[in-house]
């Protein structure tokens, strides 16, 4: 079903036009000046409106949002609810990674979003934002596929690539026809990306660099058909290269054993002596500024997304407490439930509203990395917590997946720890706010 | 040049839960969610179907009702609707409006844009009054396919599969002609992103009821409840309307 949601309240706050009614008299030549008076004398001030609090939207996003951004939001959350949610219960319990929803979204075209251009919508980051929220609210899986498409593999392809490497890539990612991979992290550097140890090297004679290393934690890189991967070259610097399937020494297997994100799948890049022809490398950013500016595109959308995970966990946790008799009354009754709901309200609101400011600062080109590591930070950490306390207010039936909320309890694991742990960011953090680094032990 | 006209209603949304109002005068709608209307939802997708199919070339989105039906246009725009028509009623006027008024309104608009078909949704969620489609077609004296669940053009004529209460009626009619979608008609298309974008450029002409002929609904008289069927024939003999 197309859009199902609409908006009163922006529309109700344009400029409101006066109905005229035939009944009505307008005033007419024989009303004395003197009557006219006393009417407008006995008319009693008007009150405002009495506000609602409204505990779905506690500090009204709504009317914050453009109407663009709202039917963006309405119709791709009804497309998550409908097609996506009667999915995930199996997807997750057998870890199937449904490949079709890539090819879903591309069509629906909010894959690479906020790119211009090349069969991409060009919405703000906001609307990015808002996309985000609505996968996540389903799963983190879910979007953990949709992040690395859009802000991981296209993001980096249109922000340091070629004209060609755009116009060959771009639109077959965007239409959700070729699955893409980042392979960054290695099995002995995560949080220390400078450290790693994938190497490229120049082959003059043939134009092409032969690339070996091994990158671990890679969502999609089991099903990709092409992989960003950053390697050091021999120069020191860090560039990006992309590879495709069927490159002779290019394997990515499946990490068994996962429980968290099992709807997405997640793998290895092994790369044992692959030749890269020189058009693939990405030839416009050199350093860890090329995986790091992509990092901080997917951050952004996470730091709304793990939002719409703890919406869920809100959500079905008031209504399990309200549903649920013990003791002769609804648990909701209860002031411990109550307590943790009110922590849940705030924190969602608060959130909400913060990834709202920092969405319109990105759009002004206002932004700087670190508030992007402070919500990413805080949204995933209030949204482990909040999605913890919710799995415990529904008791025995909150271990069941039947609930879903066990299952954003071990995706949000995930998530509070991959693009930057929770303590790396706060490190980040405390150098802006002091100017000491406090990653390595060297001063 | 071949056009189509869909009806949009906005409705309170199916999903909400509806409340009386405490004076009980009518629903609570104040920031109650609304959206388009299911069966309208189904005759947009259909119109945006033919014009795919390209056996028409243009289709307009209609809704009569206060500023917020916008809304409810620029999702149908979102959908692949190429322009909007507003026709604009507030307050008292709309609370008063009803299938008659918005059938004479259509009919003018269908003879104004020279329009090939109406197509609507069979009934709105909240009246259910299943009248504007047929009402439509009367004032054109145009043919009807009502409650359809298939629709083919083929040359001049349409063929429709009606869903009836026996089973299923195929009808062939002419253009121009009213239609009106029923549920298993199709499955509307999300509204995709770059659409919704395309859809903000795409005009909303605003007009009045009186601007197409059509005069303010008449005040509502209260009814008469009677107790039994004999009273009621007898009322209606009475009143000379039988």
């Amino acid at each position: 079903m197309a859009l199902r949601g609409a908006v009163t309240r922006l529309l109700s706050n344009a400029r409101k036009r006066a109905a005229v009614s035939a009944s009505r008299a307008q005033g007419t030549a024989a009303a004395s000046p003197a009557q006219n008076e006393a009417e407008v004398v006995a008319k009693k001030p008007v009150k405002a409106p009495k506000v609602q609090f409204n505990w779905r939207d506690a500090l009204e996003l709504d009317g914050l949002l453009t109407e663009e951004e709202v039917m963006i939001r309405d119709s791709f959350r009804t497309y998550c609810q409908e097609k996506l949610m009667p999915r995930i219960i199996m997807a997750n319990r057998h870890e199937h990674f449904h490949r079709e929803i890539v090819s879903e979204m591309g069509e629906l075209g909010v894959l690479g979003p906020t790119i211009q251009g090349y069969g991409c919508a060009g919405t703000s980051y906001v609307a990015y934002g808002l996309i985000a929220r609505e996968v996540e609210r389903v799963d983190s899986g879910y979007r953990s596929v949709m992040s690395v498409q859009s802000s991981l593999v296209m993001h980096p392809i249109n922000a340091y690539g070629t004209e060609e490497q755009k116009e060959k890539w771009l639109p077959r990612l965007a239409r959700g026809e070729i699955l893409g991979c980042f392979g960054l992290t290695e099995p002995n550097h995560g949080s220390d990306p400078a450290g790693m140890e994938t190497k490229a090297k120049y082959n003059p004679s043939s134009s092409t660099f032969t690339i070996s290393g091994a990158k671990t934690w890679i969502t999609n890189s089991p099903v990709a058909d092409i992989a960003v991967v950053w390697a050091k070259c021999e120069d020191g610097r860090i560039r990006g290269f992309i590879l495709e399937r069927g490159m002779k020494g290019l394997a990515t297997p499946k990490i068994e054993g996962k429980f968290s994100l099992r709807a997405s799948a997640t793998g290895m890049i092994l790369m044992d002596e692959v030749e890269v022809p020189q058009e693939n490398m990405l030839p416009n950013v050199s350093g860890l500024a090329g995986p790091f500016g992509c990092l901080n595109n997917a951050r952004y959308g996470i730091a709304w997304g793990a939002l719409g995970a703890a919406e869920f966990c809100f959500h079905a946790a008031r209504q399990y407490t309200l549903d649920r008799i013990q003791f002769g009354v609804p648990l909701a009754r209860n002031q411990l439930m109550q307590k943790k709901m009110a922590d849940m309200l705030t924190e969602i609101t608060i959130g909400l509203q913060s990834c709202l400011a920092l969405g319109r600062l990105i759009d002004d080109k206002k932004a700087a990395p670190e508030m992007i590591s402070m919500l990413k930070r805080n949204s995933c950490g209030k949204s482990l917590d909040i999605a913890r306390q919710a799995r415990d207010m529904l008791g025995g039936n909150g271990i069941a997946d039947e609930y879903h909320i066990i299952r954003h309890v071990m995706n949000l694991e995930a998530v509070n720890t991959y693009e930057g742990t929770h303590d790396i960011h706060a490190l980040i953090l405390g150098r802006a706010i002091t100017g000491l680094q406090s990653f390595t032990v060297e001063k | 040049m071949s056009r189509v006209l869909v009806g949009v209603k906005r409705v309170i949304d199916y999903a909400v839960k509806i409340r009386v109002k405490p004076d009980h005068s009518g629903v609570v709608t104040d920031g109650v969610k609304h959206s388009m209307n299911p069966f309208c939802e189904i005759a947009v997708e259909e119109a945006v179907k033919l014009k795919e199919k390209k056996f028409i070339k243009e289709v307009v989105a209609v809704s009569c009702g206060p500023t917020q039906v916008t809304e409810t246009i620029r999702t149908a725009l979102a959908m692949g609707c190429d322009r909007g028509i507003h026709v604009e009623v507030s307050g008292k006027d709309y609370e008063a409006m009803g299938p008659l008024q918005i059938s004479k309104i259509f009919a003018a608009l269908a003879k104004k844009e020279e329009a090939s078909l109406v197509i609507l949704g069979k009934q709105a969620i909240d009246d259910d009054c299943n009248q504007t489609g047929q009402m439509t077609a009367a004032l054109l004296d145009w043919p009807q396919g009502t409650f359809a669940s298939e629709v083919t053009i083929d040359g001049e004529k349409v063929k429709v599969v009606r869903e009836i209460d026996g089973g299923l009626e195929t009808i062939k009619i002419s253009m121009p002609a009213v239609l009106t979608a029923d549920l298993r008609l199709n499955t509307p298309r999300y509204a995709t992103l770059p659409n919704i974008m395309k859809a903000k450029k795409k005009k909303i002409a605003n007009m009045k009821p009186a601007d197409l002929g059509v005069d303010e609904p008449p005040t509502r008289l209260a009814g008469v409840k009677v107790e039994t069927v004999d009273d009621l024939v007898a009322k209606l003999k009475a009143n000379g309307t039988i």
